[in-house]
């Protein structure tokens, strides 16, 4: 076996996401170089993993302009749903006057036709 | 979820805005670190912590709960970052190619501080730096904050089998810039 065909899965081997198959593992015994790169793979592996509790100091201002912008998009918010309630609320008028339309002008037409019958 | 988060998260949820304020002061430089380690770039990690935090709170509503609120701000971030750097990149024309070499000449490989480990660490940062944006976002994600890779895919759209190829180059990158091998060590492999 070659160095090639295993240096495919060291590095997800050291992550402890791949289990070196019977052959790989024998090659990584035996090659010295195979064995560098697993313990470098592992050193990489543990040093990004620190990285993790790290925080790093944002430059002064970033809060306030987080929070000025969230206040500026909340406001926007409000707007768009005023605008929306009205647009609902003129919908809402149209199709009852539309409705009521309907209903006088069938109320209307009935009443035409019961006169004509009677007549 | 530490309690006084999870309460926030509650409260915001419910409409109370202070609570959200207070969210974002408790957890923004946590994403702002993510930010800067994705982007490479502090005035980039202003923006795209900025455009997060409005889209999580457009969002909160959907925010269930079963997993951490950093871990979802984490999300957020890393898809708002994605979508900063396509948009950067479109406008500035510049080729996102993963195989670009990572530049070799830089202090950082003075073979004597290899064994330190807190040096080690330095030039890790200086390599993530110097990693392609495509290849930095997979490592970070997955190796720094531990995402899954179905979530890393899903952020950058991109799909599994594609973060998975990125985050090997990325560490093979990584790994060959922080251990590089001396000049007859890879004449000898050739």
């Amino acid at each position: 076996m070659q160095c090639d065909a295993v240096a495919e899965d060291l590095a997800a081997a050291a992550e402890g996401s791949v289990l070196l198959g019977r052959n790989e593992r024998r090659h990584v015994e035996r090659c010295l170089r195979c064995q560098a790169e697993l313990v470098q793979y592992r050193k990489v592996l543990r040093a990004m993993r620190a990285m993790r509790t790290e925080v790093l100091e944002p430059a002064p201002g970033l809060l306030a302009d987080i929070l000025a912008n969230l206040e500026a998009a909340g406001e926007r918010r409000a707007i768009r749903s005023l605008i929306q309630g009205h647009r609902a609320a003129y919908l809402g008028g149209l199709a009852a006057a539309t409705a009521a339309g309907a209903a006088g002008a069938i109320v209307f037409a009935s009443r035409a036709r019961r006169l004509r019958t009677a007549s | 979820m530490p309690p006084d988060v999870a309460h926030l998260v509650t409260a915001a949820r419910d409409g109370d805005r202070e609570a959200f304020d207070e969210l974002v002061r408790v957890t923004y430089a946590e994403s702002f670190t993510l930010a800067l380690r994705l982007t490479g770039n502090e005035e980039d990690a202003r923006d795209v912590v900025q455009e997060a935090y409005i889209r999580a709170f457009r969002g909160l509503s959907r925010f269930r709960g079963d997993a951490q609120f950093s871990t979802w701000m984490y999300r957020i971030t890393a898809n708002c970052a994605n979508t900063h750097l396509v948009r950067r990149n479109k406008h500035r024309h510049e080729v996102l190619d993963d195989a670009a070499p990572v530049a070799d000449d830089r202090p950082s490989h003075d073979p004597q501080l290899q064994s330190d480990a807190s040096a080690l660490r330095d030039r890790l940062t200086v390599a993530l730096e110097g990693l392609p944006p495509k290849l930095r976002q997979v490592v970070v994600l997955r190796d720094i904050y531990d995402l899954p890779h179905e979530a890393i895919a899903a952020e950058l759209g991109i799909s599994e089998t594609a973060a998975k190829v990125r985050l090997h180059r990325a560490r093979k990158k990584l790994r060959e810039d922080l251990f590089p091998r001396r000049q007859e060590e890879a004449a000898d492999a050739v």
